[in-house]
């Protein structure tokens, strides 16, 4: 500040609240126009007859949200999104923070167990839905042939993964845990490295062995953490649809369907926008929810 | 684990010459040869389970991707015969599906369709939010700090309702069935995100260095972009990154807006035109997705490090 206070200055480019809106403008001209306008559009839309061959405006009030409520595929794919997510994060974060603890320790080779364990999550979803795809092929699945080679199978028959209500979900669950175990460990890994080395040092010489100092130290420090990891995978579970579409298309008969590929189908397949809105429109509590306890989770992490 | 292992040997290996003379106590208890020996037995049994839990963990992760390599040179008589062991070649492996899919399919179109979308968006991304995050981290603002969330609750708001209205905005600008607009809309999701990065990177840095740049002379618009830029340098790849791969991730919105293989990205053309009505190209179709997801993986393991300080540093307010 002190710096700039010379009298003479006051050209544009030295007069810094005008400088600072400047600098802030076209990013919240795009953000305005990009995600806030359509954004209000979308929920009017969900209270109106809006669709892709007759676009004109009419209120129709809580009629699209009326005929989802009275739609069996519809509470399905309330139901399944929530599932999903709860079953996937409760999982991630178990596996992840085994992942997280063995990516802070040193060993050979670790450069490409590393590389390995990224691929899942730096692989585009679909991509990675098209390997799960063939893995679990009703006809050439690997993983039917291993279970056949270990005596699971009596012979070479097929579980048919995709085929099944049960298995198709539990495929779902199964994937999409793979995908973000790689970036919730990544962020529970920033958490554990910023423990102060003088902390983890004086538990050990206390004479704490693995598991109080896994108990006592380690996670209670990066609880936080941890608690942003697992609300950025529910975020991206719960919004997710290119793994379902591409994996089991909601199916069979759309026992595997999420809000996300629903709205999907109903807004641009069947080009009924209204409807997809008032679709979508039911993600907005939980990612608020979430959203609160990201905020929080970030200033406990701050304050500890 | 090595080093708290250590520590707590070190001591006690030093202890025996003085240890016979004047402390009597300490031999009491399991000797001095015996602790060191159950120390090195614990340190071995840690290691071991290190490697396991590391081999473990490969395995589960990259399963799939290993199968993508191995089928994408099977022959059709081999990939498809029952009870064929699926993990090895029963027939001589080709290169023929590799070669259909470089020559026979839009696979090229596809990546060169991603370089170009990701470059634009990468270009968008870095001309608004440099700017707006070096503006939130150094200049007085009244709003600053609620801006900034503000700009980062914006990523959260989901694609899956936001496509209802772009599908309107899409026809309006005319962009029908054209990667650019994707150009326009990926943005959406990589500006609020890099803001975010980059207001962390800058607050990195220390003030003096531009302060001693303005007494130098230059002006704060200069300060920025000669001084705080190059130093946010760590900050500007994690967002170059960042802004590609979601150009290559991206999912709903190519599928709904684009609709000519020609104008596809790899996330979206690869499943819909290796797949021809039922028929899988399985080979075709797994070498794409592993052509794809290596460099891909390659660079964010390169770049792990600054990612993982960048995601620390954005958290933490300067």
């Amino acid at each position: 500040m002190t710096a700039t206070s010379a009298p003479a200055r006051a050209r544009v480019t030295d007069r810094e609240g005008l400088l600072a809106r400047l600098m802030l403008l076209p990013a919240i001209v795009y953000i305005l126009a990009l995600v806030a306008i359509p954004f209000v559009v979308a929920i009017a839309y969900s209270f109106s007859d809006v669709t892709a061959g007759d676009p004109s405006f009419d209120w129709v009030g809580l009629e699209n949200y009326r005929a989802n409520l009275d739609d069996p595929v519809f509470r399905r794919s309330l139901w399944n999104t929530f599932f999903f997510t709860a079953a996937t994060m409760a999982l991630t974060v178990v596996i992840a923070n085994i992942v997280a603890l063995l990516l802070t320790t040193d060993f050979r080779g670790k450069w490409f167990v590393r590389f390995l364990i990224l691929l899942p999550w730096t692989t585009p979803a679909a991509l990675g839905a098209i390997a799960w795809l063939f893995m679990l092929d009703s006809l050439l699945s690997p993983i039917d042939w291993i279970l056949w080679q270990v005596g699971l199978l009596d012979e070479p028959r097929h579980m048919i993964w995709l085929g099944s209500s049960g298995w198709a979900k539990a495929s779902v669950i199964g994937v999409q845990v793979w995908r973000l175990v790689p970036l919730a460990a990544v962020i529970i890994m920033a958490g554990q490295t910023s423990i102060p080395d003088d902390i983890k040092d004086a538990a050990a010489i206390d004479g704490a062995g693995f598991w109080r100092r896994l108990w006592e130290v380690t996670l209670p420090l990066t609880l936080p953490v941890i608690a942003i990891a697992v609300l950025f995978g529910a975020i991206l579970t719960f919004t997710d649809m290119s793994l379902v579409s591409v994996l089991t298309n909601g199916g069979p008969v759309n026992q595997t369907q999420v809000l996300a590929s629903w709205a999907y189908i109903r807004g641009i397949d069947g080009g009924n926008l209204a409807q997809g809105a008032a679709v979508a429109v039911f993600l907005l509590p939980l990612l608020l929810a979430a959203t609160i306890g990201i905020l929080r989770a970030v200033r406990r992490w701050e304050v500890g | 684990m090595t080093g708290t292992v250590d520590a707590a040997a070190g001591p006690a290996g030093s202890a025996p010459d003085s240890a016979d003379a004047t402390a009597p106590p300490r031999a009491a208890g399991p000797t001095v040869e015996q602790q060191r020996r159950q120390a090195r037995r614990r340190h071995v049994a840690a290691r071991i389970v290190v490697y396991v839990v590391a081999i473990l963990a490969a395995l589960l992760s990259a399963f799939p991707f290993i199968v993508e390599g191995i089928i994408t040179f099977k022959r059709d008589q081999d990939l498809y015969a029952p009870g064929n062991n699926p993990f090895i070649y029963n027939l001589d492996p080709t290169v023929e599906h590799l070669d259909f899919l470089f020559t026979g399919t839009g696979f090229l179109g596809f990546v060169g369709n991603t370089l170009l979308v990701g470059g634009a968006v990468v270009a968008i991304t870095l001309v608004l939010a440099l700017p707006a995050a070096y503006s939130l981290a150094r200049l007085p603002l009244r709003w600053g700090g609620a801006l900034g969330i503000t700009i980062f609750l914006v990523y959260l708001i989901p694609p899956s309702l936001l496509f209802v209205s772009f599908s309107r905005l899409v026809a309006n600008l005319e962009l029908q069935d054209s990667k650019w607009a994707l150009v326009v809309l990926y943005p959406t999701i990589t500006v609020p995100v890099s803001v975010w990065l980059l207001t962390g990177f800058f607050r990195s840095i220390p003030r003096d260095i531009e302060e001693q740049a303005m007494i130098d002379g230059y002006s704060r618009l200069a300060a920025f972009g000669r001084v705080a830029v190059p130093l946010a340098f760590p900050g500007i790849v994690a967002v170059v990154v960042f802004a590609f791969t979601l150009s290559a991730h991206e999912y709903l919105y190519a599928s709904a807006f684009v609709s000519s293989s020609s104008e596809k990205t790899v996330s979206i053309g690869i499943p819909t035109e290796l797949v021809l009505g039922d028929v899988f190209h399985w080979q075709e179709l797994q070498a794409a997705a592993l052509l794809v997801a290596l460099p891909i993986a390659f660079v964010f393991s390169l770049l792990l490090g600054r990612f993982v300080a960048g995601f620390t540093m954005g958290a933490v307010k300067g």
